[in-house]
Order: C-alpha cells, then structure tokens, then sequence
C-alpha cells in the first residue's frame, strides 16, 4: 500500500543522459517541466495570435493571466517591480501549470519534489538578496537590523532577523511541497479503496472527485500564493523598511 | 520517499534549470511583449478615443455657446428696435396731439371773439333799445316829447355807472 501510494512520485528516466559521472536523465519530471513550459508557450502564444484589439475567448483568458500576475505585482512591489515581470510571470505560470498538470490522473507533478521547489525558493532568495545590495548597498543590512533600534539589542535582533530571512526560502519551499503531496498522497489513498469496496467503491469515487476538484482550486491557490510571497519579498528588498 | 533520493537531484534540477529559463525567455521576448503591445494600443486606442470625445464635447459647447451669444444678441437688438419704434409713435403722437390742441386752441379763440364781437353788437343794440325805451317812458310820465339819440349818452352813463 504505502510503495502504490508513493509510486506516482517516482522519477523514472525517460532518456539517460550521464555528463561527467553525473546524471542528468531526462526523467517523467523533466518532461512534465518541458510541458509546463509548452504549455504556457502555446496557450499564451496561440491566445494571441490574432492580436485583436477587442479580444475572443482565449486571448481574454491571456489578457486576464497577464493582468492578474501584473496587478499582483503592481500592488505588492510598486513601479519599481515592473522589470521583474517577466520573472514573476514566468514563476506563477511555471508553478500554476506543474501543479495544475501533475492534477491529471497517472501523471507526475514536479512541485510536489522538494528539490525542485527549494531550488526555485533559494533561487528567488538570490535574486531578492542581490537587488537588495543593487539597490540600496550595504545599507540592505538594515534589513536585519531596523533603523531606531538600540545598537545592544542588535545582538538579538540580527540572529533572528537573518533566521526569518533564510526561513523564507524554507517556508516557501515546504509549503507548496507539502500541499501536492498531502493532496496527491490523499487522492491515491482514497483512489486505493475504489477497487477494493466492488459496488460500494462508488462513495471513494465520489471522494477522489470531490476532493480532484478541491486539490485543483489548491493547485492554482499555492501557484498565487508562491508567486505573491515572492513579490513581497521583492518589495522587501526594494523598499527596505 | 522518492523525494529524499539524492540521485535523483542534478537531472531534475538540471531540467527545472533548462526549462524555467526557456520559459523565463519565452515569456520576456515572446509572449509578454505581444500581449503587452496589444493591452498598450487598446489603452492607447481608448484613451485616444475619449480623448476626441472630449474635444467634440468642448466643440459643442463652444457652439452652444456661440449660439446662446447670437440668441441674446438678436433678442436685445429686437428690444431695441421695438423701444426706438415705440419711442418714435410716442413722439409722433405726441406731435399730433399739440397739433390738435393748437388747432381747437385756434377754433375756441375764433369762437370766443365771435362771440364777443355778437355780445359787442347786441350790446350796443341793447344801449339804443333802452335810450328809445327810456324816451318812450318819458314820452307817457312826462309827455315830453324826447327823441332816443338825445337821451342815448345819458343811457350810457347809467350804464357804465352800474358796471353793465
């Protein structure tokens, strides 16, 4: 039971490719990657295709994806977060279409590896750490030292200003990993008695429905939630307080 | 767990590098300036278009205006041409009315004195008419014959000294 349940997180290579001793496989997690980023490519590309000045269905859906993530930024960062849209639409349509795609039956969703959303997590710490400096020098330290506060509370207050500042990345990581996985090992439990109850096994079935359902809306609330923490790490960075 | 296999690592952060960034590019060259540009010229397109409404607002106006400009000016010119016209019948009336005046003015004056110069005549008739009335009573009193040329001035005399 716990291998069945756990099976759909394998990664399987799909093409070894071994660089150097190290392997690089293109896996079932690769190719889901590959889709998230066909997919965002072909639905906005053909949306707007006919780049009509009054809008049909798909290129209004296109319009709302672009409007949504800019608005999210122009209210959580400001003017000044305008040159890291694409970044941050990049990063919303990347996680929406992982956690979104990984929701189809037999298929593997990336961001419930916690690699992949750690990697993605300290990479925005990175950026947020380096506009930071950019922007402001070595005044960003202030970040872990308010200004007004007396300079002996600093040995309290740096440890923990630089704890939270790294737990970022943690917080940010493991709650998108925990959500698809809890979602994800949920559905593959209740999915498991479906065969064993015969005729009864409808109830599961109405259960995995409901519950599909429920882990599509937390699919696209994580993707918002992972992208508007970025963003006000971002207005962190750039508005330091 | 498949996820605490560390084998499994470089390849998928090797791929979640190559993709995202390919996204990253595809998103900033590609899709975002596209949709973008298309946001822009429908805001641009709006606005222009609000943009010629309010100038053919302001336009309308300005005619309203000119309009109202030329209704007011028309209504005081018609005023006043009716007062000048006005003021002309009063004056010409007026011309008419002293013409009359002065004509009846002359008829009772013509009147008066020809009723005077009939008052005048009866009058001297009347001083005659008692001079032969007076010599007809002192004829019967007195018998004593007088003629009334005589006893005229006298009659006269009388006369003035009653004020007749």
């Amino acid at each position: 039971m716990s291998s069945n349940v756990l099976e759909q997180f394998e990664i399987r290579p799909i093409v070894p490719i071994h660089v150097g001793g190290v392997d690089i496989s293109f896996s079932n997690s690769a190719l889901y990657m590959v889709a998230a980023v066909a997919v965002s490519t072909v639905f906005l590309s053909a949306a707007m295709s006919k780049r009509a000045l009054i809008p049909g269905r798909m290129q209004s859906l296109a319009e709302i994806f672009y409007e949504f993530v800019a608005g999210m930024l122009k209210d959580n960062v400001g003017d000044a977060g305008r040159k890291f849209f694409p970044f941050i639409f990049s990063l919303f349509m990347f996680v929406l279409c992982g956690n979104v795609l990984g929701q189809t039956p037999y298929s593997f969703t990336f961001t419930s590896h916690i690699i992949v959303n750690a990697a993605m997590a300290l990479g925005i710490l990175a950026l947020v750490t380096i506009v930071g400096f950019a922007k402001h020098g070595l005044g960003f330290l202030h970040t872990f030292l308010p200004g007004g506060a007396p300079p002996i509370t600093a040995i309290v207050i740096v440890p923990i200003e630089v704890f939270s500042y790294f737990a970022r990345a943690f917080s940010l990581s493991v709650r998108l990993t925990a959500n698809m996985l809890v979602g994800h090992i949920m559905l593959a439990v209740v999915a498991g008695f479906i065969g064993a109850l015969g005729i009864f096994g409808i109830i599961p079935f109405a259960g995995v429905v409901g519950l599909g359902i429920l882990e599509l809306g937390i699919s696209c609330l994580q993707a918002y939630i992972f992208t508007i923490l970025s963003c006000i790490y971002l207005h962190d960075a750039l508005h330091l307080h | 767990m498949p996820q605490f296999d560390p084998t499994s690592f470089p390849s998928q952060l090797f791929w979640l590098a190559v993709s995202f960034i390919t996204l990253y590019v595809l998103m900033s060259k590609v899709a975002l300036p596209r949709i973008g540009d298309i946001l822009e010229e429908r805001q641009k397109r709006i606005s222009d278009d609000l943009d010629m409404a309010e100038r053919l607002k302001t336009e309308t106006e300005a005619a309203i205006a000119t309009y109202e400009k030329a209704l007011a000016e028309a209504r005081s010119a018609a005023q006043a041409e009716i007062a000048q016209v006005l003021e002309a019948n009063a004056a010409d009336a007026a011309e008419r009315h002293r013409l009359l005046e002065e004509t009846l003015a002359a008829k009772i004056a013509e009147s008066e004195e020809r009723i005077h110069a009939a008052r005048r005549e009866a009058m001297a008739q009347v001083s005659g008419i008692a001079a032969e009335v007076a010599a007809a009573i002192v004829e019967r009193i007195a018998d004593v014959k007088t003629d009334a040329d005589s006893l005229a001035p006298v009659v006269d005399a009388i006369a003035k000294e009653r004020g007749l």
